[in-house]
């Protein structure tokens, strides 16, 4: 029973990064109506520059954990977003008219470009940060008993922190409504004056920031990582995007906490050798019998 | 139009730009992880943001000039896509090019070294694979990211055939060939419904379940040590040194031994079975289904309309690609001795789909060339292969912006009724 439990509660820290991830494949889904294929290695990008910047914080004799993870956090925002803007600039923007066929080949390609330049500059072997934070909550139940880390506290605190307020800024803001309706139809919003350009950049810069959150939690929490991190994660969350139904912000964070989830409990329960075949497997059957989602809306097809 | 370029807009954007690349290049260049400590390497950023300050102030400069107005109005216009429709009844003026081909192909094993030969192998063999999934992604416009897991299939048919069933090179090509039509098919039932980029996230996790399968399932596959492979027989006599029962190759003719001797067999064998793929390729272009797949790459709602099985169609694609890629990975088996996981990455699906990209999709002849191009130059340029990867990705994203149809554009005849056909 506590083995459940234990699962469940790691599948909750692991499913809100998930959502945190695929809220970037959501958010460009919604508005371009395309995958960013180099999404997961914005993530991957996010844990590398954590790393840099926690060495950095440390050569210069910071070690309070505040210090360090608001540092973190700022700093490996503001850059990985600033990819996430390239990776539009470059790789989107020249294709705004051409097939879809081609601006996915193009987001491949910026896939591989970042791995491979990461991989050229920072070399192949895994890299590690040092443990920051250590402790853990012990919950007793029954005879057995379930531990959950701070750091793992940590990350649902970020994680709903930032997920709540992304759903404020779309929601409520001036800059949301103009998302919200680029993402309705493009050619009206541009007649009214929306700089529709501009909103898809800002969406990637946003779904590039989140992934970044999310680099910076799980790194800091799971201390390696290598250049190839973003691959896995990246289907998994883009599976995580599926699953709530792509385009739909709130589906992105259920379906992340139902893969997280499932995935923990699967690992602990039946195999951690298959669980990546568990989830690969789960985003085909997703996708054979709800193509939609859980929360999306169906696709109707135009001519 | 007005050609005066306006130089302070361009330096504006220079230093933009450069400040971006700062942004981008500074951290993840110049700061290299060591440990839990780093080093830096001030010198690469300057260079990297140098390299983009000149390339964007040259850029500026010429969109602002006569000719990059003219292109940026072109790219604005849409996607100049299409395929060139020649004349009925046209024939190519290079078909003397064939025989010449074919010549030179069956003299490279007895003139070149055993090193070029076995760099040629490599480059046959992505012939193939850039054939089989040229079928899926050129011809029929299904994007598919999972082409590795029909090699996969093959290479491990091979490989567990010989170990388990004890099938050989030459019962196991037809069979690999069936088995990754099927498993093409079973991926491609439920793709069915979906398009473009579903699809390819599909095929990717594809690709990627069979990959994690052969890589967990270490009773069967051995795991990440791999499988030894057979090489394949000249009518039963082994191209071994010596072999326990049977004949060796050598020992029949009475020649002396020569590793070199099962390269030229797998070099001529490969060749024969490439100018045989691309045979049935050219003929089946030109037949209804051929037609039918690239309408359907065109455009899938019209052909819809118009009644075409888009079930049928798609299945068809994806199965005669699959049973490629299938029997390409039992060459490639072969040709190792030795398969394991590690071939059979993400990353050979996105080195096989930039040749095809580059090559341009539905072509022939571009795809063979771009097939050897990306497996032979690497090879032949060592030192450069830590950026061959990245080359590929800036190769897919200039191409695509660029000229998304590829190197070669396609150019199928046209049709006239027969004469006396229609009265």
């Amino acid at each position: 029973m506590d083995i459940v439990l234990q699962q469940l509660v790691n599948g909750l820290t692991l499913g809100s990064v998930y959502g945190l991830i695929a809220i970037g494949y959501t958010m460009v889904y919604g508005i371009i109506g395309m995958i960013n294929f180099a999404h997961g290695d914005v993530y991957m990008v996010s844990a590398y520059i954590t790393a840099i910047v926690v060495a950095l914080l440390s050569y210069f004799g910071i070690e309070s954990f505040p210090i360090i993870i608001v540092g973190t956090l700022f700093v490996t925002i503001a850059i990985t977003g600033a990819y996430g803007w390239a990776i539009e600039q470059i790789a989107y923007r020249p294709l705004r008219n051409s097939s879809r066929l081609a601006a996915l080949i193009s987001a491949i390609g910026m896939s591989l470009i970042l791995q491979n330049y990461v991989q050229i500059s920072q070399g192949a072997r895994q890299q590690g940060i040092p443990n920051l934070l250590s402790g853990a909550i012990r919950i007793d139940i029954g005879d057995g008993f379930v531990q959950l880390t701070y750091m793992k506290l940590l990350i649902l605190l970020v994680a709903f922190v930032s997920m709540g307020v992304l759903t404020y800024i779309i929601q409520k803001t001036k800059l949301g409504r103009m998302c919200r309706a680029t993402q309705q139809d493009p050619k009206m919003a541009s007649i009214l004056g929306i700089n529709t350009d501009r909103i898809i950049s800002i969406v990637f810069v946003i779904g590039a920031s989140m992934a970044a959150v999310a680099g910076v939690l799980i790194t800091i929490d799971y201390g390696a990582f290598d250049f190839y991190v973003g691959f896995i994660i990246g289907i998994k969350a883009f599976t995580a995007a599926v699953l709530g139904g792509i385009g739909s912000l709130p589906g992105a964070m259920l379906g992340g906490l139902i893969l997280g989830i499932s995935e923990s409990l699967f690992a602990g329960l039946i195999s951690s050798d298959y669980k990546d075949v568990f989830s690969f497997s789960l985003l085909v059957i997703i996708l054979i019998f709800r193509p939609s989602g859980l929360l999306g809306k169906p696709e109707v097809e135009k001519v | 139009m007005d050609s005066s370029i306006d130089f302070k807009k361009s330096i504006i954007d220079t230093i933009l730009a450069g400040l971006m690349a700062l942004v981008l290049f500074g951290p993840i260049v110049g700061i290299v992880l060591d440990g839990y400590d780093f080093n830096t390497e001030y010198s690469r950023v300057a260079w990297l943001v140098a390299i983009v300050m000149v390339g964007r102030f040259g850029f500026s400069c010429f969109l602002q000039s006569s000719k990059g107005k003219e292109m940026l109005f072109r790219r604005s216009s849409g996607d100049a896509g299409g395929v060139i429709v020649t004349a009925p009844g046209y024939k190519s003026k290079m078909v003397w090019i064939v025989p010449i081909v074919i010549v030179v192909g069956l003299l490279v094993p007895f003139i070149a070294s055993k090193y070029v030969l076995t760099v040629v192998i490599l480059g046959l063999i992505y012939v193939l694979l850039g054939l089989g999934l040229n079928i899926v992604v050129g011809l029929a416009g299904l994007l598919d990211l999972g082409f590795v897991g029909f090699y996969a299939i093959g290479a491990y048919g091979l490989a567990l055939g010989y170990e388990y069933l004890d099938l050989g090179f030459w019962s196991m090509l037809p069979i690999a060939a069936i088995l990754a039509a099927l498993a093409g098919a079973i991926l491609g039932f439920p793709v069915l419904r979906m398009h473009g980029d579903y699809l390819a996230i599909v095929t990717l996790g594809f690709g990627e379940i069979i990959r994690l399968i052969l890589n967990n399932w270490a009773e069967v596959t051995h795991g990440p040590n791999g499988v030894s492979a057979p090489l394949p027989s000249f009518f039963g006599l082994e191209f071994k040194r010596r072999v326990a029962d049977g004949t060796t190759f050598h020992d029949y003719f009475g020649i002396s031994y020569d590793s070199g001797f099962k390269y030229m067999f797998i070099y001529l064998i490969l060749f024969i079975v490439v100018l045989l793929v691309l045979h049935i390729k050219k003929r089946l272009v030109k037949m209804p289904i051929g037609r039918a797949w690239e309408a359907l790459r065109e455009d899938e709602i019209a052909c819809r309309s118009l009644g075409l099985n888009h079930v049928l169609v798609k299945l068809s694609a994806f199965m005669m690609g699959a049973s490629v890629g299938g029997i390409a990975g039992v060459f490639f088996a072969t040709y190792q001795g030795f398969v394991n996981p590690s071939s059979f990455t993400f990353l050979e699906s996105a080195l096989i789909l930039a040749i095809v990209v580059l090559g341009g999709l539905g072509s022939t002849v571009g795809v063979v060339i771009a097939a050897f191009g990306l497996t032979v130059l690497p090879e032949l340029l060592r030192e450069f292969s830590e950026y061959r990867i990245l080359m590929f990705g800036i190769l897919m994203v200039v191409m695509m912006i660029w000229k998304p149809r590829g190197l070669v554009r396609v150019t199928r005849t046209g049709f006239a009724t027969r004469k006396g056909a229609l009265k």
